[in-house]
């Protein structure tokens, strides 16, 4: 019997409407038609380009916007049908870590009010002394020291103040944390030690992380799962090891291959066409224009995500050329 | 490295004196803290009742009968300026508060709930802002008659436009910032997210801005009183000191000079400290000092 994954997000779409006075109204659709699944005690990567909707993913399961359309069901919950207080009696179970550590923690505070701050939504509020202690323990959990809380985040380094954020999340012990690019806007070895730091919480504590970055090597560190995003929609899901050692969605492997390593330095020569004309919402493939192997059908039917082999789905009229036994090994970059 | 540089420059800064560093903030604060000490002690002492007159030394040249002489009726020009001085900084100070206080809830709160509330509020500020105050000012007065009432209530209708719209676009800043977003994903509301994340954040540029229309608040109660809608005439006012003085312009010009002089200095000394201010206290300003 297959367990309830914590999270199910289910055909999940949100347009933006643009309504400028003096231009027509416009539809920005971030997301369309989403649907995934995160289960319990994982790390579960979301991948994607600047603008594919990652962001967006991050807040509506935040429930910090509201979708157009679909369901996020959290632990059993469908969380836009809550009112406001189950809402809020909720949102100790999940939280969140932003991207710019210096953006996220208000220069006005303490450290330690700072990360008691999500304590708010607890029914009983615990009292000043249990406060105190809660918060020391959760600083020293994350590598810092009770004796940190007397003091303003300017006085932290980048991955110090992003280890704050990370206590801030989870002083309420939740169940779901959201790292929206939470390592991207530090330096490298400071992301491997709070890429660490995440590892060893989900170990000790459980905690199920829905990692939201453009980074696929840093998915590929700290992922157990992972969930490829282009403009809006899932095209490929499945663990990730195995989706970045053989895609079988043709723009994980444009991801893949943009990727810089040692072996190949600077870019690789593009094979891809220029991006042309961006498909219209609705009719066709979205990433037909860019894609070396579109064919006609791609052009007329929107492709589902489909279960292509145990574990992995993909949204390609075309994934069974990518696989591994049909493919020419010239075409594979990793 | 932001600990690095703080190091090396805090010793560099205390070296140099806040004169030389701030000259507008130490000028500004020094012309404004010695007017309100002679507000304050026109409240017990001036050198003559600034009422008495005394017409057989009227229109006496400074030196000749008190240190800055007297008026058409006699009156001691010094002791005047002094209880006008009480006048014009209490009224400006009333109706700044006033205007910045509601100012600063309408942006807060336009702020905080966007849509047609910031809409609705922002474009009725736009319809006051179009009125020159002196024109609420004579309106107010055929309402409500003339006198300290009247001025407060003139002065600070015309603030409040000025106070929302510099408080609703930097509450929008605030807005924007993920620790907003962070504090909405605890759970809190928009009343609690302004009162613990917004004003704080926003306090130095509502500071800015109430020393600078400070100024101005004593530049429209001069306007007010000279006009004659400002408080009734017993009481003397800077305004209307110059008002009087129109006659006697030929004869008796430190009547005008010396009324004309003291607003000068008080708009003069506001405006300083609200430059000293900004500087001291914008962010973006942070790291020169």
């Amino acid at each position: 019997m297959k367990k309830r994954p914590l999270l199910d997000i289910r055909g999940l779409t949100r347009d933006y409407v643009g309504n400028a006075l003096f231009s027509r109204p416009h539809v920005n659709r971030a997301l369309d038609d989403l649907t995934m699944t995160v289960d319990a005690g994982t790390i579960h990567g979301i991948v994607g380009e600047s603008g594919c909707g990652k962001s967006t993913l991050a807040r509506i399961v935040m429930g910090l916007d509201r979708p157009t359309s679909g369901e996020v069901i959290f632990d059993g919950d469908a969380v836009f049908r809550l009112n406001d207080k189950e809402l809020k009696r909720k949102r100790r179970d999940f939280q969140m870590v932003f991207q710019d550590p210096f953006g996220s923690l208000n220069p006005r505070h303490t450290v330690g009010r700072i990360v008691a701050e999500p304590l708010h939504v607890l029914d009983v509020r615990p009292g000043r002394a249990e406060t105190r202690d809660k918060v020391a323990a959760m600083l020293e959990s994350v590598g810092l020291t009770a004796a940190h809380a007397e003091r303003h985040p300017h006085e932290f380094s980048g991955g110090q103040r992003q280890r704050i954020a990370i206590a801030r999340a989870l002083i309420t012990e939740p169940k779901l944390v959201v790292a929206d690019e939470a390592v991207s806007a530090l330096d490298l070895s400071v992301q491997a030690q709070v890429l660490n730091l995440l590892m060893e919480l989900r170990e000790k504590r459980g905690v199920t992380f829905l990692f939201i970055t453009h980074n696929l090597a840093v998915v590929d560190a700290v992922a157990d799962m992972v969930g490829v995003m282009y403009r809006g929609r899932m095209v490929e899901t499945g663990p990730a090891q195995e989706v970045f050692a053989s895609p079988l969605h043709p723009y994980t492997q444009v991801l893949a291959a943009a990727e810089p390593s040692i072996e190949k330095f600077g870019r690789p020569a593009s094979q891809q066409k220029p991006i042309a004309a961006i498909a219209d919402i609705g009719v066709g493939c979205s990433f037909r224009n860019r894609c070396p192997i579109a064919a006609a059908r791609c052009a007329v039917e929107q492709p589902a995500l489909r279960t292509l082999s145990p574990g992995r789905q993909t949204a390609c009229h075309r994934a069974e050329d990518l696989l591994p036994s049909t493919q020419p090994a010239k075409a594979r970059r990793i | 490295m932001s600990a690095v540089t703080v190091t090396v420059e805090k010793p560099a800064a205390r070296r140099t004196s806040l004169f030389l560093r701030r000259p507008n903030l130490v000028i500004g604060g020094a012309i404004i803290a010695i007017l309100v000490i002679i507000a304050f002690v026109s409240l017990f002492w001036t050198p003559m009742p600034p009422g008495k007159m005394q017409i057989i030394h009227k229109l006496k040249p400074p030196l000749a009968q008190g240190l800055l002489g007297t008026d058409h009726f006699g009156r001691d020009v010094l002791s005047m300026l002094m209880a006008g001085a009480w006048n014009s900084l209490s009224i400006a100070t009333v109706a700044v508060a006033f205007g910045a206080s509601l100012g600063t809830l309408l942006g807060v709160t336009a702020a905080a709930r966007r849509g047609v509330f910031e809409a609705v509020a922002m474009r009725a500020n736009d319809v006051i802002f179009a009125f020159p105050p002196i024109l609420s000012a004579m309106m107010l007065g055929a309402l409500l008659g003339t006198g300290r009432f009247t001025a407060i209530i003139a002065i600070a209708v015309f603030m409040v436009p000025v106070f929302s719209r510099v408080t609703v676009s930097a509450a929008s800043q605030v807005w924007a910032r993920d620790y907003v977003l962070a504090a909405r994903a605890a759970g809190k509301g928009g009343v609690l997210i302004t009162i613990e994340h917004i004003l704080p954040n926003i306090a130095n540029q509502i500071i800015v801005q109430v020393t600078i229309q400070l100024g101005l608040a004593i530049l429209t109660e001069a306007g007010l009183s000279f006009l004659g809608l400002g408080m009734a005439p017993p009481a003397p006012t800077w305004g209307r000191m110059l008002a009087d003085a129109q006659t006697y312009l030929g004869t008796a010009p430190w009547l005008a000079i010396l009324p004309g002089l003291a607003i000068a200095l008080t708009v003069f000394g506001f405006n300083m400290l609200g430059d000293g201010l900004r500087d001291l206290l914008d962010p973006r300003e942070k790291g020169r000092t």
